[in-house]
Formats: structure tokens, sequence, C-alpha cells
């Protein structure tokens, strides 16, 4: 413990001191604004909840400067790192991202557990389903996978333009502002503030606070692909472009919303009605599909073929399904709204396209597995490429699965049940999941230049732990949810319901358990994997040749570098 | 031309599908045109070679 709080240390100062003396200014000077605002909210938001979040931002902020101000006084870096890729932000967000998966995973056992034993909320407001969920669910996709985004945007960005990234404090803005937003997320639903939209809870202040820096962050992509060297922009930053641009889109129209007062956290949508319905599951169905699907296929485009040491198996049928899912999924979010008041012809679009969206889904998922055709004893030997290989069998299942649900007869079936929870646990922890953890133990040891992960013993336990815990999950979905499907349709012959609810609720306690068994499964694989990287990054650098390859070869001189590429 | 509900319905029965059909088209013909397969090919390769970790100067 002593030895890590040391690396974090040393680590946080080393990486503060590569920062200009103009980019360390600009740092505070945000920093200051943004502890400013925190104390303003909470000043104008006095008796209201909003005055904790702006304790919370004004923490934050002086944390952050905390950290800065520690390296403040560092001499100038060299012009040296102009020849080397700029890859701190990148370090950061991958530990991030596993601190936010083993919490928001945390959480999502506990909330599994919740459905089985509902006594366990100790009679906490803050501990009740509906407070914990949303962590959950936010914790696991926004601060888990938005950070594994992020990290490995930057990682893939870099390597294929062969651009090193514009300037080295908007990436430091976009990570730790996001994380920023995070924390208000998860701690406003602890203390009972939402907008009540799915993924799109945090109130109107937090919305505001993402759009600017998600307006940062496609500037740092657009920015760096105009210093590109490589004339084409491989197909994984098209998927990395289209989940940056879409979300923006979808988080300021369906965030739409007059907050009460501007000292006040509640806020009205502008949009009411089935409009209102329309809206969020436009918004929450591209969500899935440009937050879990579009940015991951960027990761799965990229770390798949570069583990693999084989070329993507058809690049045209990459480009297909890239603008096949793009342009298809916009049209498929009233699939979540069958038999609502939205109209008839609304739904069947939404149905037909869902159909059709399963040609680009699994041209992405044959187009990776085809690429491993031919290297199976690589997928035998090496378990980080499998656990890539499995997240492309489960995108396939998953996109499968969702395609048929989204038939208007079927849905008539899985809505409202537990199939649904199955279907997208299918995605969330076969797909998302896999191709996460895959990506990030490859990328682990390029990043600190380390020969290897510390044991590829306990990937291959994680491995297998995060299969079991998926199989078990999923089962018992879709075991509980068909049932109650059709005991909810069931009529005896008097034409009257032949369960009450509650037949249905003691019909899935087994289930439920189940289900937090897998889940327990899965949540110790992360652990498994947090504890397997932080020994890879805490171990000493090793001195042989071969991990040493990518260093500089003799040690730097100052030369001028003259902003190059600038 | 009034913005209801048969306008909408209209627009998107009519341009909606033209315009899918068209950029459908467009995606083929961009994908298997002969001369771009020279930098697929190009940009599918690079990424997997090793030979050094660091940007173009
Ligand atoms: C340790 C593993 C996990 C467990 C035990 C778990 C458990 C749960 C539970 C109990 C729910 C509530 C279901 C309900 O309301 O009936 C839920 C919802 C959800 N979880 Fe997880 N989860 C896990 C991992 C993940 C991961 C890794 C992701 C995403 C990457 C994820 C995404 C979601 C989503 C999107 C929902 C909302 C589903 C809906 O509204 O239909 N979960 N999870
Ligand atoms: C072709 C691809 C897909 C289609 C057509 C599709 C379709 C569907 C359908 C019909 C539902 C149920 C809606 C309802 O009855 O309320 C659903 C729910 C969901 N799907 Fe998919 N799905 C696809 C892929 C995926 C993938 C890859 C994920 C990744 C994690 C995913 C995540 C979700 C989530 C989170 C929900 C729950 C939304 C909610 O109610 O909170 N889907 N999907």
């Amino acid at each position: 413990m002593i030895q890590g709080t040391w690396i974090i240390q040393r680590g946080g100062v080393g990486m503060v001191a590569l920062l200009t003396a103009l980019e360390r200014t600009y740092a505070a000077i945000i920093l200051v604004f943004v502890i400013c605002v925190g104390v303003a909210m909470a000043v104008a938001g006095r008796g209201d909840l909003m005055a904790a979040h702006g304790w919370i931002v004004a923490l934050f902020g002086m944390v952050v400067m905390a950290v800065l101000l520690r390296g403040i006084d560092a001499p100038e870096p060299w012009e040296e790192r102009f020849r080397e890729y700029y890859d701190d932000p990148t370090k950061v967000g991958i530990i991030l991202a596993l601190i936010w998966g083993v919490i928001g995973m945390f959480v999502g056992v506990w909330v599994a557990a919740l459905l089985a034993w509902p006594d366990l909320t100790f009679d906490a407001a803050w501990a009740s389903f509906g407070r914990l969920r949303p962590v959950h669910t936010s914790g696991v996709i926004f601060g888990f996978g938005g950070n594994a985004l992020i990290a490995t945007s930057f990682h893939v960005l870099q390597r294929t333009t062969r651009a090193r990234l514009p300037d080295q404090l908007s990436p430091w803005f976009v990570l730790i502002g996001y994380n920023l937003f995070c924390v208000l997320a998860a701690t406003g639903y602890l203390m009972g503030l939402t907008q009540s939209k799915e993924y799109a809870e945090p109130e109107w202040y937090a919305d505001l606070w993402l759009v600017i820096v998600w307006v940062v962050y496609f500037l740092i992509y657009i920015r760096t692909l105009a210093r590109r060297r490589e004339p084409h922009i491989y197909v994984a930053n098209w998927y990395y472009m289209a989940f940056i641009l879409v979300v923006a889109i979808l988080h300021i129209v369906n965030n739409l919303a007059v907050p009460v007062s501007i000292g006040h956290a509640k806020s009205y949508s502008l949009f009411s009605g089935v409009q209102d319905a329309m809206t969020q599951w436009w918004y929450g169905h591209n969500a899935v599909a440009f937050f879990l699907t579009a940015g991951f296929l960027g990761m799965l485009y990229y770390y798949l073929p570069k583990r693999a040491g084989r070329p993507i198996y058809s690049y045209r049928m990459s480009i297909i399904s890239f603008w096949g899912i793009t342009f298809m999924y916009m049209w498929a979010g009233s699939h979540h709204l069958h038999y609502t008041a939205l109209p008839h012809w609304v739904q069947t679009l939404g149905m037909v396209f869902s159909l059709v969206l399963l040609v680009p889904s699994w041209a992405s998922a044959g187009n990776a597995l085809l690429t491993l055709n031919g290297a199976w004893h690589k997928v035998r030997d090496d378990a980080v490429l499998r656990f890539m290989m499995l997240a492309a069998i489960f995108y396939g299942i998953a996109t499968f699965e969702g395609s048929f649900m989204a038939i208007r007869a079927v849905n008539s079936l899985s809505h409202y049940t537990d199939w649904t929870v199955g279907h997208v646990h299918a995605g969330a922890l076969g797909w998302v999941a896999m191709i996460t953890f895959g990506s990030l133990y490859a990328l682990v040891p390029w990043m600190w230049k380390r020969p290897a992960l510390y044991s590829a013993r306990l990937v291959e336990l994680h491995f297998w732990l995060a299969l079991a815990g998926t199989v078990v999950y999923v089962f018992a979905m879709w075991n509980s949810g068909i049932t109650q499907g059709l005991m909810w349709r069931t009529y005896d012959q008097n034409g009257t319901l032949a369960y009450s609810f509650i037949d249905t609720l003691v019909a899935m306690h087994p289930y439920y358990i189940a289900r937090t068994v897998g889940g327990l499964l899965f949540l110790a694989g992360a652990v498994v994997a947090f504890y397997n990287i932080w020994m890879t990054i805490s171990r000493p650098a090793p001195v042989d040749e071969g991990a040493a390859a990518d260093l500089p070869v003799e040690p730097p001189a100052p030369r001028a570098w003259a902003q190059a590429g600038e | 031309m009034s913005f209801d509900h048969d306008t909408v319905t209209g627009f998107a029965k009519s341009f909606g599908l033209f315009y899918l059909i068209a950029m459908s088209i467009g995606v083929i013909v961009y994908a298997y045109w002969p001369a771009n397969r020279k930098q697929f090919d190009h940009a599918a390769h690079s990424i997997i070679s090793d030979d050094e970790d660091r940007p173009c100067p």
C-alpha cells in the first residue's frame, strides 16, 4: 500500500512535470474557475440538494489543484517529448476505468441481491433500490465504459494517425472533467437527485458541464486528425468519432430542460407525453448504439487485429458495416415503445430497422471472428485474445436477440420482463466488458513498457470467472423473464388471470439468487483484473532488451524539435 | 405547408427511403472502388506493424 501511494505521488508529479509552464497556468486558471463555480452553486443552492453538489465540485477542484501544485515548479519539459506519443491521460484513464468498474459492478451485485432479499436496504434512503440502481448503470456504463473509451481512443487515435495529440491540456480536461460528471451523477442519485430519464438521470448543471467536456473531446479528435501523417483514416477512428459526435447530439437534445430556478437542482423537460417518451428512447437506444456499441467496435477493430497480429479480415466490410450501423440505429429506438401511444407506423419503422440492423451487426461480429480464423492456436494460448473473441461472439448473440425482441409480437412477451435485463447483460457483460478487459490487458504492458502482464494465469482465471458469471447471469434472466412473461399472460377457464403478481415474484426468486451468484463471479473477475494490472504497473520496469524496444535508443539530446508537427 | 403529423409522415416515408438507398449505394461504391483498394490494404496492415511506436516527425 505504501508502495502504491508512492507510485501515485511520483506519477502525479511526473505527469504535471510534462506539462509546459503555460499549460500548467491554464490548468490552474480552469481549476480556480471550477472551484468558484462550485462555491457559487453551494451559495445559490442553499437549502437545496444543489448546495451539496456545489461543495463536491469545489472539493473535486481542490483535490486536482493539490496534485497540480505539487509539480507546478518542475522544470519545463524537454522538447524531446514531441518525439513520443502523449500517453499519460490514457494511463490514468485505464486506472479510473478499472476503479469505476469494480465500484459499478459491486453496486450491481448489491442491486441484484436487493431484488432477491429486499431487506438489504437497512432502512436507509440512499440504499434503496431506486437510488442504487442508477449508481450501478451509470457506474458501469459511464464510469467503467466511458473511461475505457476515452483512454483507448486517445491511444488508438495517435497510433493510427501517427500524430501526437495536439496539446497536453485538453486531454486532461476531458478525462478529469468527465470524471467530475460521473461523480456528480453517482452522488446525486444517492441523495435522490434524478431527472428520471434512464441513462440520462443527472440534472441540468451536470448535463451542461458534460456538453463542454464533450465538445473539447470532439475537438481533440478533429485537431489530431488534421495533423495526421497517414492519408487514410483507419476505420476504428470512424467508430470512435461516431460515438463522440452522436453522443453529443443525443445528450443535448434529450436533456433540453428548464430548471426551476438557477439555484435549484430540479428541472422540467422541454418535451412531454409521447414526444418525451420518443425522445427519451431515441436517446436511450442510441446510447446503446453509440456508447455501448460504436465506441467498443472502435476498440475491437484496433486491438483485436493488433493482438492477433493479423489485419482485419475484410476492411471493406468494416466500412460498409460502419455506415450501416450508424445510419440504421438512428431509426430503431421506437422498438422500446411497442404497444404504447406512439403511432403504429413509427413502431413498425423501429421494428423493421431493428431487423435490418442485424446485417451490419453480424458483419462486424463475423469480420472479427474471421480475422481470428487461422490463428486459433493463439486464441487457445492467449486469454487476452480469447476475451476479444468471446466479446465478438456475445456481440453476435446480443444483436441477434435484440433484433428478435424488436419484433412486436415477441416484444409483447419480453417487454417489462427480466428477458430484457438478460439481453442487456448479454451485451453488457459478454460484449462491452469482455472487449474492454481484453483491450486493457493488451494495452497495459504497452503503456507502461512492461514485457508482459504480471500474471498470465490470473488473466486465465479472470477469463473463466467472467465467462461463468455471464452465462449464469444471462441464463437466469432468460428463464426468469420467459417464466414471468408467460405467467402474466396465462388465463384460466373464466378468462381471468391465472397468477397474481406475487406468484410471479415467488417464481422468480431462485433466478434472482442465481443472478446474484453470477454477478459475484463476474465481480470477482474484475477484482482479479484490477489486482493483476496494478501489480503490472507497480513492478519495477525491466531492463532487458526486448521490452525497451520502443524506448528512445540513445539518451535524448536536448535538440530543438521545434513544435514538431504543430 | 402545415407542419402536422401527415406532413412529417409523408416526408419520412418518401425522402427517408430515398436518402437511405442513395447512401447505401454510395457506401458500396466507395468500398468497392478499385482505386481505393490500395489505401484500404495499407490501412489494414499498417496498424499491426510494430516497427516503431512514435509519431512521425
Ligand atoms: C457484476 C456484474 C453485474 C451485475 C450483478 C448487474 C446487476 C444488475 C441488476 C440487478 C440490474 C437491475 C435489473 C432490474 O432492474 O431488474 C442491472 C441493470 C443494468 N445493468 Fe447491470 N449488472 C452487472 C454488470 C453490468 C455491466 C458491466 C453493465 C454495462 C456495461 C451493466 C449494465 C446495466 C444496464 C444498462 C442496466 C439497466 C437495464 C434495463 O434498464 O433494462 N451491468 N444490472
Ligand atoms: C441489432 C442490435 C440490437 C437490437 C435490435 C436491440 C434491440 C433491443 C430491444 C427490442 C430491447 C427491448 C426493448 C423493450 O422491450 O423495452 C432492447 C433493450 C436493451 N438493449 Fe438491445 N438490441 C441490440 C443490441 C444491443 C447491444 C449490443 C447492447 C449492448 C449492451 C444492448 C443493450 C440494451 C439495453 C441496455 C436495453 C435496455 C433498455 C432499457 O429498457 O433500459 N442492445 N434492445
